[in-house]
């Protein structure tokens, strides 16, 4: 299975679909931007078409909508608040983005934007940026007490700030990684079973196929639990982080 | 691992930012306050309907204070005009009681006032008849009439001494 072509990480490579140059930087239309697009096409037709007919006793897709509005809108509650409901848009756009891009990636042949540290990185920037920026609009210069733990002796201030920060800083580390990680660990070992799959099939008439592939039928259950409980953990840190930024300590 | 090669950073951030961008867009301006709507008019139509349940029981149980108190208005009604009749019947029955043993009592006061004087009649007719008798037997006898008087008074003393 490590022949050239066969290995479990090629499905993470990239390909061109059209090829874009803007003033000598490639920004050309991938595999990555086509499932983008699939997912930003599929999450609007989920969500207009399905209360398309405003039934008050909804139907399976309406409810589905309705579930994953309240989903995210008691996310926000329960973590942050009635002032975080102001950022409702951006982190339902957030949860259904990530999530989407887990549950396509699970497509067969299809590609999954959220297992490239790249993508996961610029959201969890995003994210912080969008929350730090919430916190000092909040609080001005007042903000930056929150690298200022309380009841901490003023001996101790010069270590503790540099810990609060860098614990801060690395939370869109952690963000980033978490996804990158998961979503790239659970693909990586479902192409490992289905190789195991042809060179133990091959070997033994087909029998010793039945084990790997039994394992990846398991593994694809699991895949879409991870795809679901991803999104959430991602979209349930931002509101924490929110929920920081907007009531401090 | 493809997803260190530098060569396709820029491009996926690129159409992160493009896809997420018109994603939030379109999410925030029209798909969640359609959502949001249809949410609201059903909480609306829910909130609607518990109201008009609210007010269908507080009128039913007004119209259920009205007919106990009409119920229990009629009952104390018949009960007092019941208890008026009795009190009347009483009233009555004992004033023709009283009328009664007043007549009664006058009646037989009348009955014993006539045999009173019926007694007296007849015991003061009993001594001319007893002297009448024996006036007669007496000429019977003798042959000639006794004196009135001493017969009247014959007669009395053996009435006085038959009383004893």
């Amino acid at each position: 299975m490590a022949e050239q072509g066969h290995s479990p990480l090629q499905q993470f490579e990239i390909q061109k679909v059209i090829d874009v140059k803007i003033g000598g930087a490639d920004v050309s239309f991938t595999n990555s931007s086509v499932l983008m697009v699939i997912a930003v096409v599929a999450i609007i037709a989920f969500l207009s078409l399905s209360v398309r007919r405003r039934a008050l006793v909804p139907g399976r897709w309406q409810s589905l909508a309705e579930l994953s509005y309240e989903f995210v809108g008691n996310m926000i509650r329960d973590n942050v608040g009635k002032e975080g409901l102001k950022y409702f848009p951006l982190i339902f756009t957030l949860f259904m983005f990530v999530l989407f891009g887990n549950l396509l990636g699970l497509v067969p042949y299809s590609f999954t934007y959220t297992s490239h540290i790249a993508v996961t990185a610029a959201l969890a920037l995003m994210v912080i940026t969008v929350v730090t920026a919430i916190g000092i609009a909040m609080h001005g210069f007042h903000f930056f007490s929150f690298f200022v733990p309380k009841g901490v002796p003023a001996v101790m201030l010069p270590l503790m700030v540099p810990i609060e920060i860098i614990s801060y800083l690395s939370r869109p580390v952690s963000l980033a990684i978490r996804l990158f990680a998961n979503m790239m660990a659970g693909h990586t070992m479902m192409k490992v079973f289905a190789g195991f799959v042809i060179t133990l099939g091959a070997a033994t008439f087909g029998v010793g196929a039945i084990a790997p592939l039994a394992m990846n039928v398991a593994l694809t259950g699991f895949e879409l639990l991870v795809a679901f409980l991803q999104a959430y953990v991602f979209t349930v840190l931002t509101c924490l982080y929110l929920n920081d930024a907007i009531h401090l300590h | 691992m493809p997803q260190l090669n530098p060569e396709f950073f820029l491009t996926q951030i690129v159409w992160l930012a493009i896809t997420f961008t018109v994603l939030y867009l379109i999410l925030w301006r029209v798909a969640l306050p359609r959502v949001a709507e249809v949410l609201e008019t059903r909480q609306d139509k829910i909130d609607d309907d518990l109201e008009k349940a609210a007010r269908l029981k507080a009128e039913a149980e007004t119209a259920l204070a009205t007919y106990e108190k009409t119920l229990s208005d009629a009952r104390s009604e018949a009960q007092s005009a019941l208890r008026e009749a009795v009190a009347e019947l009483a009233n009555e029955a004992a004033k023709r009681n009283a009328e009664l043993t007043e007549r009664l009592n006058r009646e037989v006061k009348a009955g014993e006032d006539r045999i009173a004087a019926a007694k007296k009649q007849a015991v003061g007719s009993i001594a001319s008849i007893a002297a009448d008798a024996a006036t007669r037997a007496t000429e019977r006898l003798v042959g000639r009439a006794p004196d009135a008087k001493a017969v009247e008074t014959a007669v009395a003393a053996s009435l006085k001494s038959g009383e004893k």
